[in-house]
C-alpha cells in the first residue's frame, strides 16, 4: 500500500502473537532505554548547560507527545498548542511570583501603577492550587473550546486556523494587559521555589529529574490511550469520522476529550519548562512555537510515540546547534527542514526507520514480502494528513 | 465623533488591505485545498517591490521618478508577487495535493525561507517609501475627520483588483474554467479543462493580489521582512467566515472584521477588540459553520 507520495509507509509489522513476556519486554523497552539514558548517562556526561537545554528539549518532547495524541492518532491538527503550554507556564510563573514577592504585589503591577492584587491572582498564592492548575486550567479550556468547535463539525485545516488565531489573540492579549500579565516582558526574575535557590545545580538537577519522570508517565498515559479501545476509536476518527459518528459516537466529546488530555500534557511542559527557563514571554505562546511544535512531531514520525519524543530532542537539538553556529542563516536550514520533513520522510524518523528494517529483513529473508504489508494501509493514511 | 469617523474610515481601509490579502487566500484554499502559509510572504514581496521601483525610479528619472513611481509599482508588485507563486506551485505545491495539512507546513517553512531571503537583501530594519507629493493631504469632512488621499486610493485601488477578479472569474474563459475546477476537479479534468494549468494560474493569481495588497500597506506603514505575518492569521478568519471560494463572502467578511475591529478598538482597547473579534468568529461558526456564504454544490 503507498501513501499519496508514491511510497511505502511500514506500520510495525504484525507477526504472530507473541508471548506475554515478549509483549511487556516490547511495551517497556522505550521506558528502560530512555530512562538509562536521560537518568543515567546524560547527566554524567553533559555539562550543567547541556543539561538544563536537554531539559527544556524534554519539555518539548512531552508537548510533543501531545500533538502526536490528536494529529498523528486523531487526525485534529492543532496549531494554537502553545496556548496550552502558555496557559501553564503562566500559571506556574504566577505562583513562582508571587512566593518571590512575599506580602508586596509583583514588581511589574507596581511599575504599572496597580495598587493591589487582582483577585484572580489571590488563588495563585498557594501551591494546592497553582500546581493542579496547571493541568486542570488548559484541560478544561481546551475542552470546552474544542466542543464548541467540534460540535459545530469544524475540521482539519479549518480547525488548524481557528486554534492558530486563538494563539496569536492570547499572546496579543497578554502583551496588551501590561499590569495584569507583565506585558513582553512576561513574568520573570524568580529567585527562588518550593523554598530553594533556582539558580544552583542541585535545584536545576531536581527539575530535570523532573522533567524526566514527568515525560515518563505522559509517554506511559499515551501509551496507554493508544492501545485502548479510546485510541482505535480515535484511530477510526482520524480515518473517517462520519462512520464513526453513524457507528452511534459522540465525535465531538470524544475529539474535544483527546483535544484537552493534549492540553494537560501541554501544560506541565509549561509549568515545567518556567523553572528552568526562568520566564515566560507572551511571544512563547504565539503562533511560531506553535508551528514549531507540531515540526517536532512531523520530523520523528507522527502516530508514533517513540517517533514524537526523538522528534522533539532532534529538531530542538539541532535549532540550538545551526543558530549557535550559523546566526545569520540557520533560518534556511531551518525552512528547509520543514519542507524536507513534508516532501521527502512524510513519515519521519521512525518511519524511515522502520522502513529500513523491513527493506532489510525481506533482503535477509528473501521470501515474498511480509504480511505486514497488508496492514500498511491505516499508517500510511495517517501520514498522508487528514484527508 | 469626528474620532470615531475616522476610526470607521481607517476599519474600512484595513477591511480593504485584508480583502485583497484574503481573496488570494480564499482562491488557493476553496481551489487547491491548499493552505498557503507564506501567502504572507507574498504581501512583504509586494512591499519591497514597492521600495525598489521608488528607488530605481528615483535613480533614473530623478523628480520626476518621485511622481510616478507608485503607478509603475503596483504592476510591477502582482508581476513579481505572481511569478514567484507560480514558481512555488510548480516546485512544492503541487507535490503536495491531497494532503492539506501538509502543505501548511511546507508553506511554512518557505515563508521562513523568503523572510531571511528579504532579511539578507534589505537588512533586518525597517525601510519606508515616500507616497507621490499628489497622495499627500485629503479631503476635509469635518473638523478633525480628514480622508486621505492614500487611504481613498487605496480603496480605489481595492475595488479595481475586487471587480478585475470577479470579471475574470465570471466573464473570461479562464476564470470560468477555474470555477470549474473549484466545484468538481474531476469532471473538470474530465470535459478537458486542463486542471493543472488552471491551478498555477490561479495560484499567481492569488500570489499577485497579495503583491498589490503589500504595495497598498508600502505606503501607510514601514516595510520589513515580518510584513506578512500580521495580516496572514486575520487573512485566514475572513476566509473561515466569508466561506471558502465565494467572492462575494469574501467581502462581506473583510469588510465586517474591518469595521468590527475599528468599532471595537475606539470602545475598548486593540488588544481586548481582538480578543472580542476572534469570540465572535467562533460563535457565528456555530450558528452557520460553513461561513457566510456557503457553497451549494454537490460534493
Amino acid at each position: 500500500m503507498t501513501n499519496l507520495l508514491g511510497t511505502a509507509v511500514p506500520r510495525r509489522p504484525v507477526t504472530a502473537p507473541r508471548s506475554k513476556a515478549a509483549f511487556w519486554a516490547r511495551e517497556a523497552a522505550p521506558f528502560l532505554i530512555g530512562g538509562f539514558l536521560l537518568l543515567v548517562i546524560a547527566p554524567n556526561f553533559l555539562s550543567e548547560f547541556r543539561q538544563n537545554l536537554l531539559a527544556k528539549y524534554l519539555c518539548y518532547a512531552i508537548i510533543a507527545i501531545g500533538i502526536d495524541l490528536i494529529w498523528g492518532y486523531s487526525g485534529i491538527l492543532s496549531l494554537g498548542h502553545a496556548v496550552w503550554f502558555g496557559l501553564g507556564a503562566y500559571a506556574m510563573a504566577m505562583y513562582l511570583k508571587l512566593a518571590n514577592s512575599g506580602d508586596s504585589i509583583p514588581d511589574f503591577m507596581n511599575w504599572s501603577g496597580l495598587e493591589s492584587l487582582p483577585f484572580w491572582w489571590e488563588p495563585f498564592r498557594y501551591a494546592w492550587f497553582a500546581l493542579p492548575m496547571v493541568i486542570i486550567g488548559p484541560g478544561i479550556l481546551a475542552f470546552l473550546l474544542g466542543l464548541l468547535v467540534f460540535r459545530s463539525r469544524v475540521k482539519g485545516a479549518y480547525f488548524a486556523i481557528v486554534t492558530q488565531a486563538l494563539a496569536v489573540i492570547l499572546s496579543v492579549f497578554i502583551v496588551g494587559q501590561q499590569a495584569y500579565t507583565g506585558g513582553t516582558n512576561g513574568i520573570t526574575d524568580f529567585r527562588e521555589v518550593f523554598g530553594m535557590t533556582l539558580a544552583t545545580p542541585s535545584t536545576q538537577n531536581f527539575f530535570y529529574t523532573a522533567t524526566v519522570i514527568a515525560l515518563g508517565i505522559c509517554f506511559l498515559i499515551a501509551t496507554c490511550i493508544t492501545r485502548s479501545r479510546f485510541g482505535r476509536l480515535l484511530n477510526a476518527i482520524r480515518d473517517d469520522e462520519d462512520r464513526v459518528r453513524f457507528a452511534g459516537y459522540n465525535v465531538a466529546v470524544i475529539k474535544a476529550l483527546i483535544f484537552a488530555i493534549s492540553a494537560g500534557m501541554a501544560g506541565v511542559a509549561g509549568a515545567l519548562f518556567v523553572p528552568q527557563v526562568g520566564a515566560i514571554t507572551p511571544s512563547s505562546l504565539g503562533i511560531v512555537p506553535s508551528i514549531e511544535f507540531v515540526l517536532l512531531v512531523a520530523v520523528g514520525g507522527r502516530g508514533t510515540l517513540t517517533g514524537a519524543v526523538i522528534g522533539a530532542v532532534v529538531v530542538s537539538w539541532a535549532r540550538s546547534t545551526l543558530s549557535e553556529n550559523y546566526p545569520d542563516t540557520w533560518q534556511y536550514f531551518y525552512g528547509a527542514l520543514f519542507i524536507g520533513a513534508v516532501v521527502l520522510f512524510p513519515s519521519g524518523i521512525v518511519g524511515a526507520w522502520r522502513r529500513l528494517i523491513l527493506e532489510v529483513r525481506m533482503r535477509l529473508s528473501k521470501s515474498r514480502v511480509p504480511a505486514a504489508a497488508g496492514s500498511m494501509d491505516v499508517d500510511a493514511k495517517g501520514a498522508a494528513g487528514v484527508k | 465623533m469626528d474620532v470615531f469617523l475616522s476610526n470607521l474610515f481607517n476599519g474600512l481601509n484595513l477591511g480593504a488591505i485584508l480583502l485583497l490579502v484574503a481573496l488570494g487566500l480564499a482562491f488557493s484554499f476553496g481551489l487547491m485545498n491548499v493552505i498557503n502559509m507564506a501567502h504572507g510572504e507574498f504581501i512583504m514581496v509586494g512591499a519591497y517591490s514597492a521600495y525598489v521601483a521608488q528607488n530605481l525610479f528615483e535613480d533614473l528619472f530623478g523628480s520626476a521618478g518621485i511622481e510616478t513611481w507608485f503607478l509603475f509599482a503596483i504592476p510591477m508588485a502582482f508581476i513579481i508577487a505572481a511569478a514567484m507563486g507560480m514558481v512555488l506551485e510548480r516546485t512544492l505545491i503541487r507535490r503536495l495535493y491531497g494532503r492539506p495539512l501538509d502543505t501548511l507546513l511546507a508553506t511554512w517553512g518557505v515563508s521562513l525561507v523568503l523572510q531571511q531571503v528579504a532579511r539578507s537583501i534589505f537588512g533586518s530594519p525597517n525601510v519606508q517609501v515616500t507616497a507621490p507629493t499628489w497622495l499627500r493631504g485629503g479631503i476635509e469632512v469635518t473638523g478633525d475627520f480628514q480622508m486621505a488621499y492614500i487611504r481613498l486610493f487605496i480603496l480605489a485601488l481595492v475595488a479595481l483588483c475586487v471587480s478585475g477578479v470577479w470579471f475574470y472569474l465570471s466573464k473570461t474563459n479562464p476564470g470560468r474554467r477555474t470555477r470549474a475546477v473549484m466545484q468538481n476537479r474531476e469532471i473538470a479534468g474530465a470535459m478537458g479543462v486542463v486542471t493543472p494549468r488552471i491551478d498555477m494560474l490561479t495560484f499567481g493569481l492569488a500570489s499577485g493580489l497579495a503583491g498589490i495588497a503589500g504595495c497598498a500597506l508600502a505606503l501607510i506603514g514601514p516595510i520589513g521582512p515580518a510584513i506578512g505575518t500580521y495580516y496572514i492569521v486575520d487573512a485566514f478568519l475572513v476566509v473561515i467566515l466569508g466561506g471558502v471560494g465565494q467572492v462575494i463572502g469574501t467581502v462581506v467578511a473583510a469588510l465586517s472584521i474591518g469595521w468590527l475591529n475599528a468599532i471595537l478598538e475606539y470602545q475598548t482597547s486593540a488588544s481586548l477588540a481582538k480578543v472580542i473579534v476572534f469570540a465572535l468568529v467562533i460563535a457565528f461558526l456555530q450558528w452557520r459553520p460553513a461561513g457566510m456564504i456557503a457553497r451549494r454544490s454537490a460534493r
